[in-house]
Formats: structure tokens, sequence, C-alpha cells
């Protein structure tokens, strides 16, 4: 327990501490990336990892946060007005969402998701008034809270970080509180879980709420940190990059699409520099975890160091048999 | 007033009529066993009563409330639990997690996430006496993936047992039990207050005769023969369906 507190001690201090041990600018700015992919990761996860439900849309919630926030600080709204607003229609866009892909499970929650999600893209990409089409939208201003200019890399870092730290306390909070737990036993036994007295259904929409809130808040980071909204951020591969994230660093854990969200976006901006076939190199390393460590690198390297030392290491964050857990396909 | 009266219950699937006018009264506090050839849609019945399935017409009501319109988890809050014949628990999480969400089914705490369920001490002892019930308290923190067969029979019952139900429904309770195991469970059944009225089908009679008031044939989706014991090992349609004659 002291080991673990040590490790998230020494992780929190060389997380604030980023702007100072990277070299530039860009690096800082790959940092932020990284910690918003992790937000959207642990969106998707929340579903695949304790609700069992795999989604191929949620770009499509992404996207709508930070369309609607694009549009309305287009329009001439206030900082704090349009990011209500994008919440608020993220949210809205969400209960759709889940209403109608909740109608079912399995591979038809997934067909369900992607073809919402690729609503959203047609609508990005083809309703060209609102939207710009092809050309996207071009956010000029990031907000400044307290006086404090988030254009400077290393302040929209550390407020991303903020933001960050909050999401996962309250996701650390939410997946051990008793709706948690009753979200993964509707995950594992449904029909016995009705039989208890739980109404699945109303877990499974709200967990999907919950989801859609972190992907949401993660698009209206993305779009402030990008300046820009173009509808390849509502595409199936931009659906498809969080699941993997979520599966490669070890779904139903916490550290797990934190770690995966590092890599994917490691090999996407550092890698790629020197490696003009990146994708390549991505495709290699989830092979091999795949091949490797099937649940995933947090929960597969938990496994390799309890072989190895004998001891029980720190348990994964959550615990009660998730790190056994193989990944859906 | 009946604890149980089930009347007209009728369900097809397709063209395959495998509930026909099952007609079913239980007294409160009664253990009544139902029996039956395979097929004899004894299994049907109990999923028509705890809801996993909807009745095609018919009534079914629990102490006076119709419930047969409601969903499962409406039944379950009103006092039905049940076991299945083919064992249906938790495997990753341990006993005592298992009995805990059992209990949190019927509290309004499964709603709340912004506490942590482990230190929900209250709601825990409460899921370590229902696992001290069933003589499983010194099991209660491993996984339910390391028990056996019957310890997991006995999870089960203490999971049913946890919920204070008003009727129990076991499906095969003793299916798959040692000689050994069958002797513990037929004995914790034993000890169940009075207050629970127990619904039970079973095909071992050696266990399950001695356990009953009374008993019901159920043939071809329908309730034969109802009576004491010894009215329906007398009966010669008793006979007829079991032997064949």
């Amino acid at each position: 327990m002291t080991a673990r507190r040590a490790l998230i001690g020494l992780a929190a201090v060389l997380l604030v501490a980023l702007p100072l041990w990277v070299p530039g600018n860009y690096d800082i700015s790959v940092g932020s990336e990284i910690l918003i992919y992790a937000i959207f990761a642990l969106s998707v996860d929340l579903l695949i990892g304790f609700a069992g439900l795999v989604s191929l849309g949620h770009a499509g919630l992404f996207s709508l946060a930070g369309y609607t926030l694009a549009v309305c600080l287009g329009a001439g709204f206030g900082q704090p007005a349009a990011i209500a607003l994008a919440l608020a229609v993220a949210l809205a866009g969400t209960a759709v969402f889940a209403a109608l892909s909740l109608r079912t499970t399995g591979v038809g929650f997934i067909m369900i998701t992607l073809a919402l999600g690729q609503i959203m893209w047609g609508l990005a990409y083809r309703w060209v008034g609102l939207t710009g089409g092809d050309n996207g939208i071009s956010v000029s201003a990031r907000p400044a809270p307290f006086g404090i200019s988030l254009a400077v890399p290393s302040h929209f870092y550390e407020a991303t970080l903020i933001v960050f730290a909050g999401a996962v306390f309250a996701y650390r909070v939410f997946v051990e509180s008793p709706f948690g737990a009753s979200l993964r036993g509707t995950r594992d036994q449904p029909r016995r879980m009705t039989a208890l007295g739980y109404n699945v259904w109303m877990i499974r929409f709200s967990a999907f709420m919950v989801s859609g809130l972190l992907a949401a808040i993660a698009g209206i980071l993305f779009v402030f940190r990008a300046e820009f909204i173009s509808p390849p951020t509502a595409a199936l591969t931009a659906s498809a990059e969080p699941v993997l994230m979520a599966i490669s660093g070890g779904s139903g854990t916490i550290l797990g699409p934190i770690v995966g969200a590092a890599l994917v976006e490691l090999v996407k901006n550092v890698a790629s520099a020197y490696i003009s076939r990146w994708n390549m190199l991505l495709g290699g390393t989830f092979v091999v975890i795949v091949m490797f460590m099937p649940e995933g690198l947090v929960p597969g390297t938990m496994r390799l160091l309890r072989r190895r030392f004998g001891a029980r290491p720190p348990a994964p964050v959550v615990a009660a048999g998730t790190a056994e857990r193989k990944p859906p396909p | 007033m009946t604890a149980l009266a089930i009347r007209g219950l009728r369900k097809s699937f397709g063209g395959l009529r495998v509930t026909q006018g099952v007609d079913l009264a239980v007294a409160p506090g009664e253990r009544r066993l139902i029996i039956g050839p395979n097929g004899a849609g004894k299994t049907t019945l109990f999923n028509l009563i705890a809801g996993d399935l909807r009745a095609d017409s018919g009534s079914v009501a629990l102490f006076g409330t119709e419930i047969a319109g409601l969903p499962a988890r409406r039944r379950a809050h009103l006092g039905l639990a049940r076991t299945y014949q083919i064992i249906t628990l938790f495997p990753k999480d341990t006993l005592l997690r298992n009995v805990t969400l059992s209990l949190l089914g019927l509290s309004g705490l499964r709603w709340n996430p912004f506490v942590r369920l482990d230190r929900q001490h209250a709601l825990i002892a409460q899921a370590r006496h229902a696992l001290g019930r069933v003589g499983l308290a010194d099991m209660a923190d491993r996984p339910l993936a390391e028990t056996s067969y019957g310890e997991r029979r006995r999870v089960e019952i203490a999971m049913a047992l946890a919920q204070s139900p008003r009727v129990l429904l076991l499906d095969e309770p003793f299916a798959g039990l040692s000689i050994d195991e069958r002797r513990d469970v037929a004995a914790l059944l034993a000890e169940v207050p009075r207050e629970i009225t127990i619904v039970m089908i079973e095909h071992d009679m050696d266990v399950a005769l001695e356990f009953a008031d009374r008993i019901s044939v159920m043939h071809f989706g329908a309730v034969v023969v109802d009576g004491t014991r010894a009215e329906v090992v007398a009966d010669p349609r008793t006979r007829e369906i079991y032997l064949g004659e």
C-alpha cells in the first residue's frame, strides 16, 4: 500500500513538473494531448470494462461537444456559456445514443453505436453551413481562467492536468461505489441482477451518461488544444482509437486506459518524427500486446511482477477480479 | 391469504404450449415440492413466477398482489427470491461480494455513485451474517471461482435468504451435489424460518419428500396431481406419469 502511494506520488510530481523536464513547447502540447485522450479512453472503458458494452461511436459524442463549442464560440458566446452549452448538447446526444443502442447488447450494441457515430461524422462533413464541412472550424481563443492565459502551452497543460486529475478521482470513486458494483454485476450476470431487484437497463443508461460526460469533457479540451475541429474528429477511426487504447492498456482498470492513451499518442506524435511508417509500428505494438499480454499492459505487467517476485504487488486500482478478465473481442 | 396463488397461467413458445393453464395455491409458510418428468414445464413455471418470462395469460398473485405484469426486478422488491437450476453467480467476485450484491439489490444504496462500497460496514456485516447462516463465514473473502459446486449452491441460497424473501423459489437445489452436500443443504433448508414460504422443484425424492408439506405433480405443462405426500404417492396418475403404466 505504501509502495503504491509512493508510486502515485512520484507520477503526480512528474506530471505536474512535465513542462520542466520535456524539451519544448511541442512536447508539452503532446503531454496535454495524452491527458485529453486518457480522459476519452476512460470514458469508453467505463462502458467496455465495467458494463461489458463496446461502443464504436464515442467519437460522435466527443466531436458533438467539440463542434458545439466551436460553433458557439464562433457565434460570439462567452467561454463559460459555450462550454456549458457544449456539455449540455453532448449529454442530450448521449441520451439519444444510449436510448437507441441499449435496446441490445453485444454485437448489436457495437453496430448501433457505430452507425450513430457515422451519422455524427456525416453531419460534420455535410452540414457545411454549420460545421464548415471539410474545412472545419477554427477557434481562436482559449479561455483565461483567473486571468491566466491558457494560450501558453505550459499553462494549458497544467489546466488540462487539473481537469484530468479531477476526472480520474471522480472515476475512481464511481467505479468503487455501490453503483459501480451494480454496473459490474450487470456486465457479468444481467439476468441474475434483474432477479436480485436491479434495473439493468437504467444502470446501463446511467453509466452511458457518465461516459458521455467524460467524452464531452475530452472533446472540449481537444478543441481548445488544437484550436480547430474538422470531420476526421468524428470518424470511425477516431472512435476505434480509444477502444484500442483501453484494451491495449488494460480494460476494466483505471491505469490501463491512461497507459494505452500515452502509448498511442507517443507513437503517433513522437515516434512518427523518426519513423514514417509509424502506423505499422503501432499495429505491431498492438499485436505484441495481444500475444503476450492479452489482458492489457497494466494487468499483464502486474501478472509478470507477481510471477517474478512471488509476493503480491499492489493490486490494480480496481480489484475484484477485473484483472483476470479476458479483454472483449 | 395465499402466499402464492396462480390461476390459468399459460405460456407458448411459438406452437409449443409449455404451460397450459397452471393453477397452484401455496399457503404462507408452506413447503411445496413440484415434481414431474423432464419437459413438464417446471422451470418455465418458475420463470413465469419470477418474471424471467412473461405469461401469455393468467394471473400470479404474491400475498394478494398481482405480479404477472410486473418486471422481474419489481417482483424481487415485493419479496420473491429464487435460485437457478444452473448456478448463476458472479464468479470473479468473492463470496462476500456476491451476497453483498444481493443485499444491495433491495437497498436504495445501489444507485449511490459517491461512497465506497467497501466502507458500507452495516451492509457488509449483514452479508457476512448471511454467509454464516449457510456455514460459509470463514470462506467469505475467497473468490467464488475457488469454491466447490456444493459451496456455490450454498452461496446461492445465502443470497436468496439475505433478501428476506416472503416466497423463495428453489430450482433443483440438490442437483449435482454429493450425498454429504445434499445432507448439508437439506439441513440448511430445514432451518429456514416459516415466515419464508418455499416452493421447490426437485428430482431427488429421498431428500425432497421429507422436506415437503405438499406436492404438486406437473405433466405436459399442467398440474395433474396436488396433495399431501401420502395422497400424491397413492394417486394412480402419479404412478402413470412416472412409470408409464
